[in-house]
């Protein structure tokens, strides 16, 4: 019995020599504000903050792996004046805080959370209003961006920041997080191996989502809607990009998805719907766009110069003003199998594809790009006639460009 | 000259043709609501609709009319009336009349299905305002074309004609123009073009109005610049406004000096 009891004692004492402590901290607490509980902690500490409002800005953590958790969503108001949180560190979280009033500066990117040179670390659950930059992580890895919301409101591109800034980093995972009201949604540069999935951007000044230099990339189940340019993604490769939905970009600079120079990607279930110019290719080799929907938009697909190797296959067209604008020669991008419904051809044979192959490009669409002021004839009578009789004996447009096997009904997927 | 345009306003509302014109645009509100469900959307069907039948219709209609009310005209020119009220009045009897089916054909539908609570009530204002410019404009087109020429086939086909020029011929020219001088800054040439003519003018006017102008890209922009100001605005309704003028001005004039 004797040596049982003892048994438990050392048992006890190491735990409680290993177990992280807790720090609290509220306005009647011992600590009474958050830089004071992060110079306290040790290695592994929780720090625990009551709800209530904390004017403090610059907090940094520096080496330490702190658990930061904030019950009923403290409010850390950092006054307009600089960075509200500043980590250096491995092995960190931060949840529940709402921060507020980040600074705006033309020299500094001043951020509610900025995670620099950090690895293994969790950011979740937090509310960001009135921010510059949301969450600015940089050269850091193995990190998680998830539930937070972020708003702002971004009145122009210079006094404004983005909402989820990733810059030279690795293997993050953005999650569920909603981003309204800044200049960029989610702005990536030189970020591989990470994955942005079930994000919400909207109504943004600039893009919904931005990203440059990042490669191996997985684009999932993110809606980008309202926002003023749409989606751009330049210089990348190796990105995977599904369910997405690409709304209501619309405006006469605006696009649903611009791709510059990016190869070997693929697009998969994505749906574009009301963009003035839903994909806008422009030197991007090798894609595959499949089972993707368009719908209502101005222009569907408009392929730039120096395209090859795209090919699009069973997706929907539908309603768009223009389904394809093209420049340039075929250079091997394929159209086929796909459901376009200014398709008037017949099915003899009952297969589900269209006996008569369908020419995308209408030839109002082929002398607007050759004229862009001839615009100004959209929708005239004369126009329609032309493009009816170009359709019936097509002599201007690509003759190579057709899609032989159209789809009779629209594609389900 | 009220009594003359009360006269022709009544034997008009009297007439099938009136109640033809007006059901086909109930019908087509009608139909159009129906399919659509959406009012912005149902607006964009409906300007190609106005853009082209509108002055059609308008044209087929004054010269008809004119070539059927000539035994009352003659006998009208027999009394102590002045010429000019005579047909000015018949003028003004058939492009009110036919307003009026545009305006009662296409808004009773669309105030039924709740067009004050919408936003696209602007947008379906400036369809109407454009449907009965067109209107006064072709019907005293045809009226020209009708005082001027005794024959009737030669009068219908040289309304049809100028009908086809300003709907579609014009802008075969226009786009040809505008390709074969590509190399040049074509902005301001494309802008007074489709000024000077009255379907043009109210095809951008609509097309401006709504979402699609987006489309217009550049062009769209220097467009959107010009009509958005106040000088563009005045200048399209006094273009507009010219195109009903000019051609009721030589309504006047014929009349005046010809043999009857």
């Amino acid at each position: 019995m004797g040596r049982l009891f003892i048994l438990f004692l050392f048992f006890g004492l190491t735990t409680a020599i290993s177990q992280a402590q807790e720090i609290e901290v509220c306005k009647t607490c011992e600590v009474k504000t958050i830089q004071a509980a992060v110079d306290m902690a040790e290695n592994g500490d929780v720090i625990r903050i009551k709800s209530g409002i904390y004017k403090e800005h610059d907090i940094s953590i520096i080496d330490k792996s702190l658990n930061i958790i904030g019950e009923g969503f403290p409010v850390i108001d950092a006054e307009m004046e600089g960075t509200a949180i500043s980590i250096r560190a491995e092995n960190f979280s931060i949840e529940g805080l709402k921060i507020i009033n980040v600074g705006r500066s033309h020299v500094n990117d001043f951020a509610g959370i900025l995670v620099s040179n950090s690895k293994n670390f969790e950011v979740k659950n937090n509310r960001l209003d009135q921010v510059f930059f949301g969450i600015l992580l940089e050269r850091s890895s193995e990190g998680i961006v998830s539930g937070n919301n972020i708003t702002s409101n971004a009145k122009d591109q210079s006094t404004s920041g983005n909402g989820v800034h990733i810059w030279k980093s690795e293997k993050i995972s953005v999650k569920n997080n909603e981003v309204v009201g800044l200049r960029d949604g989610i702005y990536l540069e030189f970020v591989n191996n990470s994955e942005i999935i079930d994000n919400i951007c909207k109504d943004n000044l600039r893009y919904g989502l931005h990203f440059m230099f990042s490669d191996h990339d997985l684009y999932k189940g993110n809606v980008f809607e309202n926002n003023g340019a749409g989606v751009a993604v330049m210089y990348s490769k190796f990105i995977d990009m599904q369910d997405n939905q690409f709304r209501k970009n619309w405006g006469s600079a605006s696009y649903g998805l611009l791709l510059k120079e990016i190869n070997d990607s693929e697009l998969k279930n994505n749906i574009f719907e009301d963009n003035t110019i839903a994909i806008s290719a422009d030197n991007t080799n090798r894609i595959n766009y499949i089972e993707n929907d368009f719908k209502n938009n101005g222009y569907a697909v408009r392929i730039r110069g120096a395209v090859y190797d795209n090919n699009f296959t069973q997706n929907n067209f539908l309603y768009n003003s223009f389904d394809v604008a093209y420049t340039g020669k075929l250079n091997d991008n394929k159209f086929s199998n796909n459901y376009w419904s200014g398709y008037t051809g017949y099915d003899l044979n009952k297969d589900g594809i269209g006996d008569v192959p369908f020419r995308p490009v209408t030839l109002f669409s082929f002398l607007v790009n050759k004229t862009p002021e001839a615009i100004v004839l959209l929708r005239s009578m004369f126009i329609d006639m032309l493009d009816f009789s170009e359709k019936v004996s097509p002599i201007f447009t690509p003759a190579d460009l057709i899609d032989e096997q159209p789809q009779m009904k629209r594609i389900q997927w | 000259m009220l009594k003359i345009l009360k006269y022709s306003f009544y034997d008009l509302s009297r007439s099938l043709w009136s109640y033809v014109y007006f059901f086909f645009y109930l019908l087509l509100g009608v139909v159009l609501l129906f399919l659509n469900n959406d009012l912005s959307n149902a607006v964009i069907t409906l300007m190609n609709v106005i853009i082209i039948l509108v002055p059609l219709i308008g044209t087929i209609f004054g010269v008809m009319y004119f070539y059927n009310s000539r035994e009352f005209t003659e006998l009208l020119l027999a009394q102590p009336v002045r010429r000019s009220s005579i047909f000015l009045g018949q003028y003004l009897g058939v492009a009110i009349s036919l307003s009026a089916s545009l305006i009662l054909g296409l808004g009773l539908p669309f105030i039924i299905y709740g067009l004050f609570q919408s936003g696209a009530i602007w947008d379906f204002a400036s369809l109407l305002i454009s449907g009965v410019f067109l209107t006064f404009i072709f019907t005293a087109i045809a009226f020209n074309i009708a005082l001027s020429y005794e024959n009737k086939i030669k009068g219908f086909g040289l309304a049809i004609l100028v009908w086809l020029f300003l709907a579609v011929v014009y802008d075969g020219l226009f786009l040809l123009s505008l390709v074969y001088f590509q190399d040049y800054p074509l902005d301001k040439f494309s802008l007074v073009a489709s000024m000077l003519n009255p379907i043009d003018l109210s095809r951008i006017l609509i097309l401006l109005k709504l979402d699609i102008s987006a489309l217009l890209g550049y062009t769209g922009a220097v467009f959107k610049q010009f009509f958005g100001t106040g000088l563009g605005a005045f200048t399209s309704i006094a273009v507009l406004i010219l195109w009903v003028i000019i051609p009721v001005w030589r309504i006047k004039y014929i009349s005046a000096k010809k043999d009857f």
